[in-house]
Order: structure tokens, then C-alpha cells, then sequence
């Protein structure tokens, strides 16, 4: 197997490996080792995570706990209580930040992240509706989010298509049905009973405290379906990119394409909501962060996600940190450093004369 | 039987229908032009035979097969478009701009072969980009970056390309440019082109074959020293002119008839010349 420079001085930003048989295999080396990276700040964060709360547990510990060689105290702390919750921040992370990087490839356009474009509010929606109208357990909470994000997903896809999705559309539908749905949110939050309303408060805000292992599963099957999904269509995605007709002329099928793509990255940011809650920005800042980190054209799928897990973890760590364990949800956070950043995007974007 | 041909397509966008009927055939080997008034149907017809339209009747038949029920990569591989308008993604170089017509020809396992590479790099040189391979696209000119989707389109290795209006919002001299770099594509690699044009005298000077479209009917078609004369250009067109040969080329040249009749040219002759000095 050898590894070839590209010939003369032309520089690409891909170098190739090629092995008999006609087998071979491009990448960008800056956007490998971005995700090499980011993947090793992901497993220390976690580790880290894992390790802090009411009882600390110094990181070599907790790799030890891992592999099974903890005290049952540190084995019942670490597996049963924050093992999970952590493994739902990871998938979270990367759900969310997947789902954006196809939203904003799709609608060629930064802004255009599922939280912007209503698919959140629509599993808020779903999910209150369970939680105040019929007063529905966890799974059911979880399902109605599920439920709701996927009608509100296909409902934006009807009302944006007109002999294909444009980018512009599906951002200035997606905004009208956030402000539809926003208004459906507050006109269920006054309905609510006291208790129903705190329980709604706590679920819109977007938290990771509490969570067991009945919520890594579903969410992990998601995932492992539907990461291999999108990413074998990386390669269209990039093309597509160059617009709906030079696509089409090299071969991509792609409304199909897209439908296929918004279909998992709906999926993948409904599961994230049914998982954690609405958790915000995530989805709309970790494709753009890692954009800029491996200085890649095109949509920067699995930088994406790893900036995405790699964010929530962050973000979980610093709410844990300074306000101590489960007192400020995480959503509050990600709110927080997710609103500068839009308003730093807005900026930039406006600066550069793009909008 | 020619390889691309239309057969008796209804073309239209929604409820408007632009052409009912139509059928063309694209010789093979041919620099093909689509020419006609505004409305008249030839970008339409070009995004049929494209596969960018699918005909509501009729078909467009591509060696044989009806265009829309072949695979899309397999198309991709025997019919290139250049589109009107494509956008570079940001900060892309040309080399890995022209690199992206290969997509057709790649897989999974075959992302990038020595058959890749070698194609790209024939494809820049043989546009005139291969000095501009590491620069990137937003800081080239409008005809560089014309040439360099020209390039991505050649490295698709289509024995068929066809060209949306390949000059517009270019330069005089860029439009020029691309028009002979088209006819050189055609004579030395052989590749059938079919391009949509504006200007009637760039598509006599250039084209083998003429179709002429008006209303979604074609009203001529053949070489232009047959096709292009004052009795069509008024019929297609409503544009009374008379023709000239081209002192250049010796192909047909449109002088439309002036609003008022000739005057001497406000040049000075000889002896006023001569008295002013």
C-alpha cells in the first residue's frame, strides 16, 4: 500500500491511498486528524464527566471502573448512575451535530440547523401535549417528542417543496412554523397544572440529570442505523453542494438524496429531544466549529458530530462544575453559549456581506 | 439513429406548456446549437434532453433508452451538462473543483484512481487551467471560472456534453474564448457538443448543425451556411436583416436593417483632410 503525493506542485487538499485491485481511498489529512482529535477530547471529557459529581472519582479510577476492576461502590457509581448519562450526552452530541451538518449542507446556508427550522419546537410540542394533556410516563414523553418532531419535519418538507427543497424556502418556512409552534408551546404551558407545568419546564429546558440506561438503548439503535445512513451519502451530499443541476449532471439522484437525508437527520434530532429535551444550538454551532477547525468545503459530517458530543460534554461538565451536580440543566447552558455564538455568526455572516 | 434524440415531447413547468410535439435529433459528432427567440423553448429543450425536465409525453432517447428510466451514474457517464449556474463551494481549489466530475466514475472503494488523476489533469490542460490547479475559484475571473467548470464537465468523460448558454454574463473576448475552446473540444477529442446560444452570429460561426426554435416548434435545421438566411431570421426572429458572409470565417453574418436609411459615414474624406492640415 502506498501513499502518493499528487503530482507537480497542484495541490489538493485530499492525499490518496491506493492498494492493488484497484481499491483506494482519498481524505483531507487536516480534516483526519481534526477528527482524531476531537474524538480523543470526546473519550476524556467523558472520562472526566464520569468522575465528577457528589463523589469524585480521579479519571485513573474511572478507567479502571470501565474495564471492571472498581470497588462495587465505584462499580454501582460509575456503570449504573453516570455511565449512562454520559454515554447520552455523547450520542446526544453527536445526533445533534450530525442532523445540523445535513441541514446546513442541505439548505446550503449556516442558519439553517434543526433547531432554527421548527424540528425542535416540534417534539417540544409533541412532548408537552403528552405531558399536560394526558399526563403521559417518561417513555410516552418520549414518544410524543418522537411523534412530534417527525409530523412537524415532514409538514415543513410539504410546505417547502416546490419542484425540489431550496435552501431559502426551508429556512423562511422553518422559521414560521418555529413561531407557530412556539405559540402552541406557551398556549399549553397555561393549561398545565402545577405540577404538569414544572414538569414541562424541567423537560423544555433540556437536561441530562437522571438519565439510565432505558434511554442509551434507543437512542444507540438510532444511532447505529442511522450514522451509516447518512454518511454513505457523504460523497453526494458533497456534490450536491455545487448545486441541484451540476449534481444531477454528475449522476446524483438528488431529491431522493435529500429526502432520504432530512428523513435520518429529523430522526436523529428528534431521538437527541426524546433522549435530553430540546438541548439548543448544539446542532446549529457544531458543524460550523469543526468547519472552521479542519477548513473543509463541504458538510463536515463526522467533524460534526464529534464537535457536537464533544460540546454537549463540555457544556454538561461546566453547568456541573459551577453550579455543582444537576442544578443548572445543560440546556440552559448550551442556550447561553449558543446565543453569543449565533449573534458572532450574525455578525461575521453579515460582515461578509452573505446576508 | 442518432445516440441523443427527443421524440414527440410535451416540455413545460407546471400547468404552461412550452412545447407540445417536439422532436429533435442531435447528429452525432455535431456541434449542435439551439437557437431562438426569448420563450421559444431552447433551454427548456436542452434540460429535456439533459434529463433536468422530465417530458409530461414523449421521450427523450439516449442510445436507445429512454433517458429517465437509465441509472443516473450510468447517464452521467455518456451525457455531461454544463448548467447556467453552479456554485463553487467556498474556498474549493480548481484542481479539487475539477476533480468532482469524476464522481460518476468513483465508488465507495474507488475514490480517487491513477485513471482519476491523469483525466483531471488532461482536462485542465486541455482548458488552459492547469497554471490556475491550486488557486481557488473565488478569486479567478469570470472566464477562468467558466473554462474551469468547462473542465469539470470534460473530466466527466462524456461523449456527449451539453452547454446552457456557456457565455452569458461573460466579456466579449471571454465569450470568444469559450466559443473556441468549444470548437476545439469538438474537432480534436471528437466529443458531441449541443449548446444553447444568444447570439446568432456566434452559433452560425461556430455550430455544424442549427436547430431553430420558435413557440416550441423547431422552424429549421441543418448546417448554417444552409439555415441562416433573411427570410428565417425574419420568421424566427422578426428581425428584418440581410445576410453577409463573415470575412473572418466565411460563415453567415445577421446585419439587422437599420431604423433609418444608411448615411455616409462621418468620415473625413482625402482632401478635407488634406485642407484641415
Amino acid at each position: 500500500m502506498t501513499v502518493e503525493l499528487p503530482t507537480g506542485r497542484i495541490r489538493s487538499r485530499s492525499r490518496t491511498v491506493r492498494a492493488p485491485g484497484g481499491l483506494s481511498l482519498r481524505a483531507e489529512p487536516r480534516a483526519l486528524l481534526t477528527g482524531l482529535l476531537l474524538a480523543a477530547a470526546a473519550a476524556a471529557l467523558a472520562v472526566v464527566l464520569i468522575g465528577t459529581g457528589d463523589f469524585e472519582i480521579a479519571p485513573a479510577d474511572v478507567v479502571q471502573t470501565l474495564l471492571g476492576n472498581g470497588t462495587p461502590a465505584q462499580d454501582f457509581i460509575v456503570n449504573d448512575l453516570r455511565l449512562p448519562r454520559v454515554l447520552v450526552a455523547l450520542l446526544v452530541g453527536a445526533a445533534l451535530g450530525m442532523a445540523g451538518a445535513v441541514f446546513q449542507s442541505v439548505s446550503r446556508n449556516p442558519l439553517g440547523s434543526p433547531d432554527l427550522l421548527g424540528f425542535g419546537y416540534g417534539s417540544v410540542v409533541g412532548a408537552l401535549l403528552v405531558i399536560v394533556l394526558f399526563k403521559g410516563g417518561a417513555t410516552a414523553v418520549a414518544g410524543g417528542a418522537l411523534v412530534g418532531g417527525l409530523v412537524t419535519g415532514v409538514l415543513i418538507y410539504l410546505l417547502s417543496y416546490k419542484r425540489g427543497i431550496h435552501g431559502y424556502r426551508l429556512v423562511l418556512v422553518g422559521i414560521g412554523a418555529s413561531a407557530m409552534l412556539i405559540a402552541g408551546i406557551q398556549w399549553l404551558l397555561t393549561k398545565a397544572q402545577f405540577i404538569e407545568a414544572t414538569r414541562a419546564m424541567v423537560w423544555l429546558t433540556g437536561s441530562l440529570a437522571g438519565r439510565d440506561w432505558s434511554q442509551v438503548w434507543p437512542l444507540l439503535g438510532t444511532c447505529a442505523v442511522l450514522f451509516p445512513l447518512v454518511l454513505s451519502q457523504g460523497r453526494a451530499l458533497r456534490i450536491a453542494e455545487m448545486g441541484d443541476d451540476a449534481a444531477y449532471a454528475l449522476g446524483v439522484r438528488v431529491e431522493r438524496m435529500r429526502m432520504l437525508l432530512m428523513l435520518a437527520a429529523v430522526l436523529l434530532t428528534t431521538a437527541a429531544a426524546a433522549a435530553a429535551g430540546p438541548i439548543s444550538f448544539v446542532a446549529l454551532a457544531a458543524p460550523q466549529l469543526a468547519r472552521r477547525l479542519t477548513r473543509s468545503p463541504g458538510s463536515n459530517l463526522v467533524t460534526g458530530a464529534l464537535m457536537g458530543s464533544v460540546l454537549l460534554l463540555l457544556s454538561d461538565w461546566a453547568s456541573q462544575r459551577a453550579f455543582g451536580a444537576d442544578q443548572l440543566p445543560v440546556g440552559v447552558l448550551t442556550g447561553l453559549v449558543g446565543g453569543a455564538y449565533l449573534l458572532w455568526l450574525l455578525v461575521t455572516e453579515r460582515r461578509a456581506g452573505r446576508i | 439513429m442518432q445516440r441523443l434524440s427527443a421524440q414527440n415531447v410535451t416540455l413545460g413547468y407546471e400547468q404552461r406548456v412550452i412545447a407540445e410535439n417536439l422532436s429533435v435529433e442531435i447528429p452525432d459528432n455535431s456541434f449542435t446549437v439551439i437557437v431562438g427567440p426569448n420563450a421559444c423553448g431552447k433551454s427548456t429543450l436542452l434540460r429535456a434532453l439533459s434529463r433536468m425536465l422530465k417530458p409530461s409525453a414523449g421521450q427523450v432517447l439516449l442510445d436507445g433508452h429512454a433517458i429517465g428510466s437509465m441509472p443516473a451514474k450510468k447517464v452521467a457517464k455518456t451525457l455531461g451538462l454544463l448548467p447556467q449556474s453552479s456554485v463553487a463551494p467556498d474556498g474549493i481549489t480548481v484542481f479539487d473543483l475539477v476533480s468532482r466530475g469524476r464522481y460518476p466514475h468513483q465508488g465507495l472503494l474507488r475514490q480517487w484512481s491513477q485513471e482519476d488523476e491523469r483525466v483531471v489533469l488532461e482536462s485542465m490542460a486541455a482548458t488552459g487551467v492547469a497554471e490556475l490547479a491550486d488557486r481557488t475559484v473565488d478569486e479567478l475571473s469570470g472566464g477562468q471560472r467558466q473554462r474551469v467548470w468547462i473542465a469539470m464537465a470534460l473530466a466527466q468523460q462524456t461523449p456527449l456534453l451539453l452547454l446552457d448558454e456557456p457565455t452569458t454574463y461573460l466579456d466579449i473576448q471571454h465569450q470568444i474564448d469559450v466559443l473556441d475552446l468549444c470548437a476545439e473540444l469538438h474537432e480534436n477529442q471528437g466529443r458531441t457538443l449541443v449548446a444553447v446560444l444568444h447570439d446568432l452570429n456566434h452559433a452560425a460561426r461556430y455550430a455544424t448543425h442549427l436547430i431553430a426554435l420558435r413557440g416550441g416548434r423547431v422552424v429549421a435545421e441543418g448546417p448554417p451556411a444552409e439555415v441562416v438566411t433573411a427570410e428565417l431570421v425574419e420568421k424566427v426572429f422578426g428581425l428584418r436583416c440581410q445576410i453577409i458572409d463573415d470575412p473572418e470565417t466565411g460563415t453567415p453574418l445577421v446585419i439587422p436593417a437599420a431604423r433609418k436609411p444608411a448615411r455616409p459615414r462621418a468620415v473625413p474624406t482625402a482632401a478635407e483632410a488634406a485642407a484641415g492640415a
